[in-house]
């Protein structure tokens, strides 16, 4: 008894995270690399275009977002800013009224300036991957990482229309939720071809969730950076301040 | 070329006897670093003292400059914060130092009072300092609760919520005391603001003269060791202790060396991993605080998790509040529970370095279960490890008296 209660405990110690958000379907996994500007660029376009309707990112400004990717004020104006009254210094809100929203889809979207801090990268994605036709929700769609999203799948024209093999929908996702045997155990088939082939897609999805993860925190481009020259100086010092505590200890016997 | 030199030591000397003759900047020196005379075998251990100090200076000087740029109600705090992460220059180095620093904090502190407890730091004549450090403990725990709430998010909102309501469980008075505390009736713009006073400004407050009592009563005394040797009981012709070194320069320079080590873990996270896996700052607080939405799992920040697991795994809200209250408070008793002949664990028997080792596996694996949802058999662990914490100490006049020990030697062993 006491050797099993020590085995369950050493595995429930070693699977630690502390991260529970989510349940326990398993996440797919997003390739993020914020060095790449373009990728970045790339993701800030399908944000504005497909998300920014709904959802703000209004801890988020324009400004910074044209210096941190690269961009002139022109292209800002062009390819980001659909509001010609908007400024620079603004904020990215969302234009639509919040009542309006919780009439149309029963909730306000949330922001997703954090999104990818909250939730993380690879729920994102999960997400946006985990669309199915669902005639018997109120969208049309249905998804099986967050069952009963209020959320119509804005990208079903990249991704093309899935349909769910395992008809019992609601138990796989049951199954899922308490962690069972879903080996992220869900197949799809298309019903409809997107205008993206499926890697296309894939692609598409890793540029909008490297973008997601930059806006979380946009010092995240330079921390690292800044990090090694501090860590560099630290270990300089930590060996002169060793030297210095050798010397003066020499009497001490 | 001698000539100016001098003059600037001649008028540097002035300057210090004329400071000296209206401040006793001199006795202070010599009384608390200079002629501080420490035991020379101060080893690892002794490193976190002093570091909680610099940890303690780091807090409030990023917390000066946080307080410029937050703002303290509930309708801009979480912004605010945000805007501090984007706009404010080095604004986010600032905040990860201050938030980083809050958990390293405990680090510190978990790692000082640890060695207090297995050299007998806590005995007499140190019962005083024990006591203080106690209080500077629960005062740490109100400013760390408060400064959790001060972002906003779900977190902070939803852990106030939980531990405010934890006073309720106080028959009679619990409703009206809860309701008291968070100046409404759920956790609101007012329990904000109070606690953004509290903790910028009386705890900090508390804290800094906690300090001061806790080194006045240390350096009165003087320094424990490893050994649990007294070393003023060994002194030389001038009444210097054979096994004691000046504070300065020798300690001084050795924290230095310990101060750079720590710097660099401390840097690593800022710099690397700020967020330490959820476990510094949880990702649900990167969501806005949203009193109609539940977070499917409270838990409270790492250092608060023992006692959370404690107050899980008791069935009765009353009871288990008392019993994590009891937890954190029967520590106080500590120089008083031990009757071992000897200080230091170094000089005790086997039965009581494996009961030591047992509580610290019981605390941490109490750190674990916390942060968890609870499983039935999280829950089981922790009824164990609670048990076991509080059997450690009530039971610690028996087992500390019954225990075999080791001779103690006349002078310490060994130098750092």
């Amino acid at each position: 008894m006491v050797k099993r209660i020590l085995i369950a405990a050493t595995l429930t110690l070693v699977s630690a995270s502390a991260n529970a958000a989510g349940g326990d379907v398993p996440l797919m996994h997003a390739s993020v690399d914020l060095s790449n500007t373009a990728s970045l660029q790339r993701g800030a376009r399908t944000f504005i275009n497909y998300c920014s309707g709904c959802h703000s990112a209004q801890y988020m400004r324009y400004s910074r977002l044209m210096e941190d990717l690269g961009l002139t004020e022109e292209q800002m104006r062009e390819a980001f800013m659909f509001n010609p009254e908007a400024g620079l210094g603004d904020l990215l809100t969302v234009a639509m009224d919040p009542e309006d929203a919780e009439q149309w889809f029963g909730v306000v979207p949330p922001d997703l300036t954090l999104v990818a801090r909250s939730k993380g990268v690879d729920w994102v994605y999960t997400f946006l991957k985990s669309y199915y036709a669902d005639p018997g929700q109120g969208t049309g769609w249905n998804n099986t990482l967050f069952k009963g999203t209020a959320m119509p799948h804005v990208l079903w024209e990249l991704q093309g229309i899935q349909e769910l093999n395992t008809h019992s929908g609601d138990e796989a996702g049951a199954e899922a939720a308490q962690g069972g045997h879903a080996e992220n155990g869900f197949e799809f088939s298309m019903r409809t071809e997107g205008s993206l082939s499926a890697t296309e897609y894939d692609a598409m999805l890793n540029d909008l969730v490297t973008f997601l993860e930059y806006m979380g925190e946009p010092a995240k481009l330079d921390r690292k950076n800044i990090g090694v020259w501090v860590l560099l100086y630290l270990a300089l010092f930590a060996f002169v301040a060793f030297l210095l505590k050798r010397e003066f200890w020499r009497d001490i016997h | 070329m001698r000539q100016p030199e001098g003059i600037i030591k001649r008028s540097m000397q002035n300057t210090l006897s004329w400071v000296d003759e209206r401040l006793p900047v001199v006795d202070f020196w010599d009384a608390h670093l200079a002629k501080y005379y420490a035991p020379k075998n101060f080893n690892f251990w002794y490193f976190f003292g002093a570091l909680s100090l610099v940890v303690l200076v780091n807090q409030i000087v990023t917390g000066i400059w946080l307080t410029m740029h937050y703002k303290t109600s509930a309708a801009e705090a979480f912004a605010s914060v945000e805007y501090i992460m984007r706009d404010v220059p080095w604004g986010w180095l600032v905040r990860y130092m201050h938030s980083t620093g809050a958990s390293l904090f405990f680090v510190v502190i978990y790692l000082h009072m640890f060695r207090g407890l297995m050299y007998g730091s806590y005995r007499k004549p140190r019962e005083l300092i024990w006591v203080f450090g106690m209080l500077i403990y629960l005062s740490l725990m109100a400013e760390a609760f408060m400064g959790y709430v001060l972002p906003w998010g779900q977190m902070s909102y939803w852990g106030a919520q939980v531990i405010i309501s934890l006073f309720s469980a106080i028959p009679g008075i619990g409703e009206g005391l809860a309701e008291w505390i968070r100046g409404d009736y759920l956790v609101s713009d007012a329990t904000l603001n109070r606690f953004f006073a509290l903790h910028v400004i009386a705890l900090p407050l508390a804290i800094l003269a906690l300090v001061v009592l806790h080194l006045t009563a240390l350096h009165e005394v003087g320094s424990n060791n490893p050994d649990g040797v007294e070393i003023k009981k060994n002194k030389d012709a001038d009444g210097v202790p054979l096994d004691g070194i000046p504070f300065h320069p020798y300690y001084t320079v050795k924290d230095i060396f310990g101060l750079a080590m720590f710097l660099l873990l401390f840097a690593f996270i800022v710099f690397f991993a700020p967020e330490f896996g959820g476990w510094f700052l949880e990702h649900d607080n990167f969501v806005p605080a949203n009193p109609l939405v539940t977070p499917e799992h409270i838990k409270p920040v790492w250092y608060f998790t023992p006692f959370y697991a404690m107050l899980r795994a008791i069935p009765d809200k009353l009871f288990g509040v008392l019993v994590m209250g009891g937890a954190v408070m029967i520590l106080f008793a500590l120089p008083w529970l031990d009757r071992s002949p000897v200080k230091s664990y170094r000089y005790r028997g086997l039965l009581s370095k494996t009961l030591l080792m047992v509580f610290v596996v019981s605390f941490i694996g109490l750190g674990y279960l916390g942060a968890q949802p609870g499983s039935e058999l999280q829950t089981l662990m922790a009824r164990l490890f609670t048990a076991y914490y509080f059997a450690f100490f009530l039971l610690m006049p028996i087992w500390t008296a019954k225990d075999s020990t080791k001779p103690v030697p006349e002078r310490v062993t060994g130098h750092g």
